[in-house]
């Protein structure tokens, strides 16, 4: 059904999408990260695209086994056409950063914090751009592969202990 | 007495903007949430909602066990409606490898899950009233949901933390006496849902409470990725369950209730109107539910029998190896949403192909309702926050996971 919204993607914006695919229905485009807020605005103002429903944002860390290492995962969904779609943007590890959705959509404020915090991944733009599970001071991203689950940090100092 | 008690410079009051610090541990916030509040008198300027202090890992964790070992976390996620997560869970590793539950799994799964889905509308109204001093009505809607409870303790075994839902399968069917005990359940609840009406429905001091206060429109709703009773407040109409039909909602006769203006009132309403909603598509389960299996006959999936396990030795390395080495799903990706209580429900899960998550992502609906809470205060009363928080229904295992 909704492979229109991929069709309509590759017409207007063939130079900024590295792949596509339909894999168990869920339509997904793997995009450059240059021209992403347009591309998301299009989206968004679009009428027969008409995404106005961010859904989720997170990332997912391919460490040692995918170059680049992080892929940033969108979903949208469109409450008038009833479709679906999934973005993803890929960036190095030295690079990790993408630009903010903020201006398209306010509603992955928190989901972009949240990817910063647990991913390390920076969303350029973001009018907030601070921890927000963990808190300020935490060392690390607790997400990402090589981060052992073991790893303890406590907040408090223990008595004797320099701070 | 003439006298005047305290001096001011220009004979009055001093009016600066008064900062203040509600939570994280506050006597009216269900949850362990701070917000800084910044106050011009009575009115709330401008709000800042700081979230995370119940954060225990929830993905970090799934990624070290097995895909069946994920279940209990399910639960602890929104705590006050587990089986819908349960549900969720499910169904986006059954997508994931291809396979769909049998027929009359699905049945006793939506039955489950709606039944959740009363229990957590029930605790939410019920809460909302208590904190504006409706104590008799939350005793009510409590009762209600402990009715709920101990019908559901009968099926899974446990009041609260059911891991209920196996992948391709339940972890049991239906006790033989389910249907006479949820009629008798079903009865209660829906008399003390309908004194629950008459507590709260034309009580003055809860609509001056609730009437106008914590709007948001749908277009503003839509824009912060609100999902849920609090999106269908303000007059869209987007329910999972309607729009994208999973599990067998097809087959069922139901509504989407809808409110207009997107304030408390309205929330309260939508919830009180999706109780019913819940009980009628119940209903028609037990009506439609036919006898077979609940299990699906995949032996990569499901456990076999005991009988097998101890009298084979097929069936004892099928048990080691779905145990020990868990089931191996293949590579891939997927999205799979559901409504839950609070909203769309989804788990975005990566697979590498073998017994462990790759990535068990969650979307949580609390997080995007809480990130826009501030609207929903600033520019009213101090007091309107906490009909608002109510209304919202933060689940803090749900938003911090």
């Amino acid at each position: 059904m909704s492979k229109y919204v991929l069709e309509r993607l590759q017409a207007r914006f063939a130079d900024q999408i590295e792949e596509t695919h339909s894999k168990l229905g869920d339509d997904t485009a793997v995009l450059k990260r240059d021209r992403l807020v347009e591309l998301l605005t299009f989206l968004r103002d679009d009428p027969d695209l008409a995404f106005n429903l961010p859904i989720d944002l997170t990332v997912v860390d391919w460490y040692q086994k995918r170059e680049p290492r992080f892929e940033v995962v969108y979903h949208l969904y469109s409450t008038s056409k009833k479709h679906r779609v999934r973005l993803k943007v890929r960036v190095d590890e030295d690079d990790a950063v993408v630009p903010s959705s903020w201006p398209v959509w306010p509603g992955f404020d928190w989901y972009e914090r949240e990817a910063w915090d647990l991913y390390g991944v920076r969303f350029e733009g973001h009018p907030n751009p601070t921890r927000i599970m963990m808190w300020e001071g935490f060392q690390g991203h607790p997400l990402r592969k090589d981060f052992p689950i073991n790893r303890r940090q406590p907040l408090t100092t223990l008595l004797g202990e320099q701070k | 007495m003439s006298e005047i008690l305290i001096e001011t410079e220009g004979g009055e009051l001093d009016a600066a903007p008064m900062n203040l610090q509600m939570g994280p541990s506050h006597p009216a916030m269900h949850g362990t949430i701070k917000m800084r509040v910044k106050l011009d008198g009575e009115i709330v300027q401008r709000a800042e909602v700081e979230v995370g202090y119940l954060h225990r890992g929830f993905e970090k964790s799934c990624e070290s066990v097995t895909w069946t070992q994920v279940m209990p976390y399910t639960d602890r996620l929104n705590y006050v409606s587990p089986l819908c997560n349960n549900v969720g869970y499910c169904m986006a590793v059954e997508k994931l490898i291809g396979v769909r539950a049998t027929e009359r799994c699905e049945y006793i799964r939506t039955i489950m899950a709606e039944s959740s889905r009363v229990g957590d509308h029930l605790t939410c109204v019920g809460a909302s009233a208590m904190e504006l001093g409706g104590f008799t009505a939350f005793l009510y809607a409590i009762e209600a949901r402990e009715e709920l409870w101990r019908l559901t303790e009968t099926v899974t075994g446990a009041r609260l933390t059911h891991s209920y839902c196996r992948i391709g399968g339940l972890k049991d069917d239906l006790p033989p006496d389910f249907i006479p005990n949820y009629r008798t359940v079903e009865k209660k609840v829906r008399s003390l849902v309908a004194d629950m009406h008459a507590l709260l429905d034309r009580n003055r001091i809860f609509l001056d409470r609730m009437k106008d206060t914590g709007s948001i429109t749908a277009e503003r709703a839509l824009q912060w990725g609100f999902t849920g009773p609090v999106l269908r407040s303000t007059g869209s109409d987007y329910d999972v369950r309607k729009a994208s039909p999973y599990m067998l909602y097809d087959r069922f006769d139901f509504e989407v209730p809808v409110g207009q203006k997107g304030d408390n009132y309205d929330r309260y309403l939508v919830r009180m109107e999706e109780i019913e909603q819940s009980l009628r598509i119940i209903d028609q389960c037990l009506k439609q539910m036919r006898p077979g299996p609940i299990n699906l006959d995949d032996g990569r999936l499901v456990l076999p029998t005991k009988d097998e396990v101890y009298g084979s030795i097929e069936g004892t390395i099928a048990h080691f190896k779905l145990i020990m080495d868990g089931i191996q799903v293949p590579p891939g990706e997927v999205y799979s949403y559901t409504e839950a209580g609070n909203g769309e429900l989804g788990f975005y899960l990566v697979s590498i192909g073998e017994g462990q998550p790759y990535k068990c992502r969650v979307r949580p609906p609390c997080w995007s309702l809480m990130q826009a809470v501030h609207e929903m205060i600033e520019g009213y009363q101090i007091a309107d926050i906490v009909p608002t928080f109510g209304s919202v229904n933060m689940i803090g295992g749900e938003c911090d996971r």
